[in-house]
């Protein structure tokens, strides 16, 4: 939702970024204020899960120029674990498995990491149990999923419904999903979308990268930016998405070429 | 590799200290007169010169193995002195007669005595450079008739039954560091459990070498009785030097029948510096006879240390319906080398085996998990499950799986999983995007991966291996 008075998050201006010497990222312009939601669109390749991951602190990538400011701080200064206790979620596209450590175990550890950064007691396992099945019912969550290990032998819709879980549990200021809606069928689906409906806010923002419209019909944003050859070529609110999915990425692609005279 | 991940890998030793205690140290060198100098300064009976004689004997006549997948220079058995003992006030009746040095070394070690012994009710047989220097809790353990003391005092105090055991498992011309140990071992533990008895407490020893350049020849013998069973502990450190020693002890395990031997070993040895200098050598022949009918013998290890592991601790299901169980962790980092695994013989019917190893690499190490499991032609209905789990952390380390299966019996089912994974940036970030730093999450993927065999592991000796791999890889990796 744009709310008139609301604060700006996530400041990136000109940013340009490399993998391996190959620049990926070729100049980005990005505002986000509280209280929005942003999707980012494009085909494969484009750059926007590169986006999703600098704006992370993947070490990966090396920034070449531009600058990120987060709640009025330089982010790009900032070690990925820093980011994340400032508030930067990215929800992954493929999730990591670890084998042998309980998921419950590795939830209470980044729930209790995140209090203490806020100045608040950890919670005992006791009282840990007892918040995350709350949050883990809210998100129609099988608490089978505490006891097994993180992510391991999961399925992909089990995967991404943790990494929401996630999410519920350190109230991000600005969260990032990376192509949440891939491999999810139908029912996984909408629940993973009501989950994120559910935390969204007027005190944060969410970004979806995503490559189709699918998943916008079931969160509505209110920007709608698409991305190609590490650009953002065109924003536009709600509709620009319908266009695209009826008339696909080369419409929007050629246009934008003609634009450039390319 | 990225420049966290390298420093998390190269944390300094931290038991690098020699301790200040006066040592009688025989001159260098392998020959019949050390080996009855060492009889001698030992008091024993003629019977155990003999033994260690024909075993000096048949050593010369071996060569050293060659086939482990591990490289080093070659050991010049002759410059290596083969007796050293702290000099100490005669016999120690209590803790408080120890050297006060001595305890300020265990403390270093944040191994504080009073409390591992007191707290922890553990008896602790302290081993240190090869002679026993205090035993607790032997009173306590004697009155239900268990003996658990030095290797020396048991040859002065009960030779009939040392006579009767030694050797038994590991003959003296088993393997060439078997036969080097049964010419010139110093000390080690006897443990005697008497039929029927469950021994009350886990026994503990704590290994440390001290001297440089003197080989440890460590020798501990196990007994459980009819319906005995018993936990032994053993942990290890050594200070920092910078030429090898060498460790070639030797562990035999008698269990007989419905007896029940547990065995764990934390290693941490000096492992040679981050450009692999210095270093011990650890050649190890530890096996146990699961004699009797329904007897087991489980190796619980947790390798750490050491330039260089060449240990494959073993058991031989002799027993009908016995059980052998082998439960590994073995880290690697820098330059060390390991090979380690075991040994499953199954001769008995309806024996069955677990053997569960994790192995760890990190820096330019190399780690090998060498296991045999073999299944004699009567042992019908025999059972073996293996599952061998490689972790490489970084580039340049390397792990490897020889698993050799013999079975000679159709009625035996052998089942064996192996897998590898890594340790790579992509972890460390989905890590680190939810709040948690390398050090933290290295530890946590480490400790999940090990978990199988750290729950095999005696309460506080699981809190001291988890943090000990939190430390080894913290500095090493986390």
């Amino acid at each position: 939702m744009i709310y008139q008075d609301s604060e700006t998050l996530l400041e990136v201006c000109g940013l340009r970024a490399n993998v391996n010497n190959i620049e990926i990222l070729k100049g980005i312009d990005l505002v986000v204020r509280s209280g929005e939601v942003h999707a980012i669109m494009g085909t494969n390749g484009s750059g926007k899960s590169t986006l999703a991951k600098v704006l992370a602190g993947h070490v990966a990538y090396e920034i070449t120029s531009g600058t990120v400011f987060f709640k009025g701080k330089n982010l790009l200064n900032l070690a990925p674990e820093d980011r994340a206790r400032e508030g930067v979620f990215l929800g992954f596209q493929y999730p990591i498995e670890i084998p042998g450590v309980a998921n419950n175990q590795f939830l209470r550890l980044i729930y209790n990491t995140m209090r203490i950064q806020h100045g608040k007691d950890e919670l005992d396992p006791l009282e840990f149990d007892d918040f995350v099945r709350e949050k883990m019912r809210l998100l129609e969550i099988n608490p089978d999923f505490l006891d097994r290990s993180v992510n391991e032998g999961f399925s992909g819709g089990e995967k991404k419904r943790n990494e929401i879980l996630q999410m519920a549990l350190l109230s991000p200021k600005l969260a990032i999903l990376d192509e949440t809606d891939s491999g999810l069928d139908i029912d996984a689906l909408r629940v993973v979308a009501q989950g994120i409906n559910q935390l969204t806010n007027r005190d944060n923002a969410t970004i979806l990268v995503t490559h189709y419209q699918r998943l916008l019909n079931h969160i509505v944003p209110d920007y709608v930016h698409v991305m190609d050859s590490g650009r953002i070529i065109r924003t536009g609110d709600k509709e620009l998405a319908l266009e695209l999915e009826a008339h696909g990425y080369d419409w929007i692609g050629t246009e934008h070429r003609a634009i450039l005279g390319t | 590799m990225s420049a966290v991940l390298k420093n998390l890998i190269n944390q300094p030793y931290k038991h690098g200290f020699v301790t200040e205690i006066e040592s009688d140290i025989a001159p260098k060198g392998l020959n019949e007169d050390t080996i009855r100098l060492i009889s001698t300064k030992k008091n024993e009976p003629e019977w155990l010169l003999e033994f260690r004689l024909k075993a000096y004997q048949q050593w010369l006549k071996m060569t050293e193995p060659t086939w482990p997948n591990v490289k080093y220079p070659k050991i010049d058995f002759q410059a290596i002195s083969y007796y050293a003992a702290p000099k100490q006030k005669p016999k120690l009746k209590s803790m408080d007669e120890v050297d006060p040095e001595l305890l300020r070394t265990f403390e270093k070690l944040g191994v504080p005595m009073h409390e591992r012994a007191v707290l922890a009710g553990v008896a602790v047989d302290v081993i240190f450079d090869s002679v026993s220097v205090a035993t607790t809790y032997k009173h306590k353990l004697a009155e239900v008739g268990i003996i658990f003391g030095s290797f020396s005092e048991a040859v002065q105090e009960h030779p009939e039954l040392v006579k009767k055991y030694l050797g038994t498992v590991v003959p003296v011309g088993d393997n060439y560091y078997a036969a080097l140990n049964s010419a010139v071992f110093t000390d080690g533990s006897f443990c005697f459990i008497p039929k029927g008895v469950k021994c009350p407490m886990d026994l503990s020893t704590y290994f440390r070498i001290n001297t440089q350049e003197s080989g440890q020849f460590e020798r501990t013998l196990i007994i459980a009785e009819e319906g005995a069973s018993v936990s032994y502990l053993e942990g290890c450190t050594a200070p920092k030097f910078d030429t090898n020693q060498l460790h070639a002890a030797v562990v035999e395990l008698i269990a007989l029948d419905n007896a029940d031997i547990k065995y764990s070993t934390v290693q941490n040895w000096y492992a040679g510096d981050e450009n692999g200098i210095g270093g011990i050598y650890n050649f190890v022949t530890k096996r146990g006879l699961a004699k009797g009918i329904n007897s087991r013998i489980s190796w619980t290890q947790v390798e750490t240390g050491s330039a260089i592991t060449w240990k494959y601790p073993s058991c031989v299901l002799q027993g009908e319906n016995s059980v052998g169980e082998f439960y590994s962790v073995a880290v690697t980092n820098n330059y060390q080398q390991a090979d380690t695994g075991t040994k499953m013989v199954h001769i008995g019917k309806n024996t069955r085996s677990t053997i569960v190893s994790k192995g760890i690499s990190a820096g330019h190490s190399n780690n090998s998990y060498r296991g045999l499991v073999r299944i004699a032609p009567t042992a019908t209905g025999a059972h073996n499950y293996s599952q061998c789990d490689s972790m490489l952390i970084g580039n340049q380390c390397s792990a490897s799986t020889f698993p050799y299966i013999q079975v000679l019996n159709n009625g035996a089912k052998v089942e064996h999983e192996a897998s590898t994974s890594k340790i790579g940036e992509e972890q460390l970030f989905y890590f680190a995007q939810r709040g948690i730093n390398n050090e933290e999450a290295v530890s946590m993927i480490i400790n999940g991966f090990c978990k199988d065999v750290f729950q095999q592991l005696p309460m506080e000796f699981a809190v001291e291996a988890t943090q000990l791999l939190g430390f080894k890889l913290e500095g090493s990796v986390g």
